[in-house]
């Protein structure tokens, strides 16, 4: 459906280099087990898919690596060194940026301010140079506008950038929050179900807007998505969970044709 | 018709993040100002001082204070009454320890106790929020309130237990106490509030305000995207206790001229937090619009009757204001909950594109 879509270059970009891996992750509430003894990789530059029937802990395994929850056990590399117990925000200062599956945008903000807070990890100026909106703040304020108005530019958002977000269409709102997680220039972007509840054209629109982040920043990304035909054709690799496990890990092409995969998917005769 | 941005186009990104990026609102602040600084001081009596100007400008200030905690930053706070007073003893304790002191920057400097103690009271706000939060500040209300009916060096251990403003002077000229002028003390309070005001708008519409902003509407995703939301509230409860500070020590020197401590109790708090909500959450214009309300009304229903030769009781007066500053916040939460500044808001965006309804 996609392909025609993805350009001739994709992949050039995807290294060998693994940008963060998960070893052994497990994260358990209680008695539950959410995740257990999980380990993929995630390459510079690659766009890799995390895949499973509801309850798998996708969106788990996404709160991990975005530092919302500590896991119980295993440990993260990142950046070719483990990554310390950390609070969210510390995870977003270094380079980590999420969408989220219920929108989370700041209702009461224009596109434009919200798009600005994922800027903030980049900003800091005083208080006192922001209240008197002199030299370091007001200068800061133009510099991040600009390169806010190029994330703009590049998801079409121009026209509605003074709109408060509440009045915006659900469609629109997906796109804003990639805007809000792009202006923070990411290294890794997580991008949780980034396509539900679209219908085709909108899909479309997001599926392309993915793969030219992915090609032109060259931003690796992580994404959790149910529509199997936009992962297997936006994915360069695809980890699939079932009850808190990993059951494939590969190639579009080998996790379609894995035997657990399709048990996972469709049922097996017990 | 005069109301109209076509044909003021911006080049800049500079431009567009002016203070005023229409011209007319521009023009518009400075009528307000020249009345604010010429007109009203040159025509003003002495009842209009006392009765209007100070008071509104000083509510005005103190809701902006609360406006920051709550209507940006998404704190509810009941204690806003306890800290202008923490503002009022500190501002006291300072010019009857240090006489040299100059006023000014005894009441600016009063600002830094209560921002301090604003601190420490705003340290639940990284657990609890919302209503159980309010309930958290109302007990600095109370706390605060009993100590400055109980710790006597707070007063100087006088017998009354109030603290009395003494005269004080600067550049040859009182500006506070029994022997001060009205005109001179609207001066100090004007300026106050304006440079107060001219920060406020700065630090909400930059990179604080937005960190406030996010955190008041989720702040789950505000923490995700590299918000501390520790330093955050923190900062709110900061910023906004020293406003709310500075507006009890002018409440205290510039107004009232003495306070007991009843007089921080919660029924003040309420006034504020009734200003903050009318005049609209979020919203810096809201604070002067929700205090000329509800500073305005009553002088308005009390000089009114008479003016029209309708003979109304003092008393009957001061039940009909209590009833209709009660309806009015009714009318305000269900018909326009971001009250008088969207109001005022709505009809910007009319006036721009009037006469097309869209």
């Amino acid at each position: 459906m996609l392909d025609d879509t993805k350009p001739a270059s994709a992949g050039q970009t995807v290294t060998d280099i693994a940008l963060m891996e998960l070893q052994n992750i497990t994260l358990r509430f209680g008695g539950v087990v959410a995740i257990n003894d999980i380990s993929f990789d995630i390459r510079q530059g690659e766009v890799r898919a995390i895949i499973g029937p509801n309850g798998a802990g996708k969106s788990s395994m996404l709160n991990i690596i975005s530092g919302f929850y500590t896991p119980s056990e295993g440990q993260i590399l990142y950046k070719g060194a483990p990554r310390p117990a950390m609070r969210p925000y510390e995870v977003a200062r270094t380079g980590v940026a999420r969408t989220f599956q219920n929108i989370a945008l700041f209702e009461g903000m224009t596109v434009l301010d919200n798009v600005m807070t994922g800027r903030l990890t980049h900003m800091n100026a005083g208080i006192f140079s922001q209240a008197l909106w002199l030299g370091k703040a007001r200068n800061e304020e133009i510099a991040n506008r600009e390169i806010v108005e190029k994330v703009i530019d590049f998801l079409e958002i121009q026209n509605i950038r003074k709109t408060p977000v509440g009045r915006l269409s659900y469609g629109l709102k997906k796109r804003v929050e990639l805007a809000r997680a792009l202006a923070a220039e990411p290294s890794i972007l997580l991008l949780d179900e980034p396509m539900a509840g679209m219908n085709v054209e909108e899909k479309e629109d997001m599926s392309r807007f993915i793969l030219d982040v992915n090609d032109e920043f060259g931003t690796t990304i992580a994404l959790i998505e149910h529509d199997m035909g936009v992962v297997m054709d936006l994915s360069d690799r695809v980890v699939v969970m079932d009850y808190g496990k990993k059951i494939g890990d590969g190639t579009p092409d080998e996790v379609r044709n894995n035997q657990d995969v399709i048990d996972a998917y469709l049922g097996v005769a017990h | 018709m005069l109301y109209r941005t076509a044909g003021q186009f911006k080049t800049s990104y500079k431009a567009d993040q002016a203070l005023f990026p229409v011209k007319q609102d521009a023009i518009l602040l400075g009528v307000i100002l020249v009345f604010a600084w010429v007109v009203f001081p040159l025509a003003a009596s002495e009842f209009t001082f006392q009765t209007l100007l100070i008071p509104i400008l000083i509510y005005a200030l103190a809701a902006m204070g609360l406006n920051i905690l709550t209507g940006y930053a998404g704190q509810l706070s009941l204690g806003t009454a306890a800290f202008m007073g923490v503002g009022a003893y500190a501002c006291y304790k300072m010019v009857t320890l240090m006489p040299w002191m100059n006023p000014i920057v005894a009441i600016l400097l009063s600002g830094v106790f209560s921002a301090g103690v604003g601190v420490a009271f705003g340290i639940p706000s990284l657990r609890i929020k919302g209503f159980y939060l309010a309930i958290a500040t109302l007990a600095a209300q109370f706390f605060l309130v009993w100590l400055f009916e109980k710790w006597a060096w707070l007063y100087n251990y006088n017998a009354s237990g109030a603290i009395q403003v003494p005269n004080l002077e600067m550049f040859g000229v009182y500006v506070a106490g029994p022997q001060a002028d009205s005109l001179v003390q609207y001066y100090v309070v004007l300026a106050i509030v304006s440079v107060m005001t001219m920060l406020c708008i700065n630090l909400t519409r930059g990179t604080l305000g937005r960190t406030w902003k996010a955190t008041r509407d989720v702040d789950i995703a505000a923490e995700l995207i590299g918000i501390n939301l520790m330093k955050s509230k923190l900062t709110a409860f900061m910023v906004s206790s020293y406003i709310v500070g500075v507006a009890g020590a002018l409440f205290v020197f510039m107004w009232r001229g003495a306070a007991e401590p009843n007089l921080f109790d919660i029924p003040l708090s309420f006034r504020i937090l009734f200003i903050a909500i009318i005049g609209g959450l979020g919203s810096i214009l809201g604070n002067y619009l929700g205090a000329i309300l509800i500073v305005g009304l009553p002088v308005v229903l009390g000089t009114l009757p008479a003016a029209l030769g309708v003979p109304i009781a003092s008393s009957m007066v001061e039940h009909i204001n209590v009833m209709m500053v009660g309806a009015l916040i009714i009318f305000f939460l269900i018909i326009e909950p971001h009250g008088l500044a969207q109001l005022w808001r709505l009809i910007r965006e009319k006036l721009i594109i009037w006469p097309f309804p869209h």
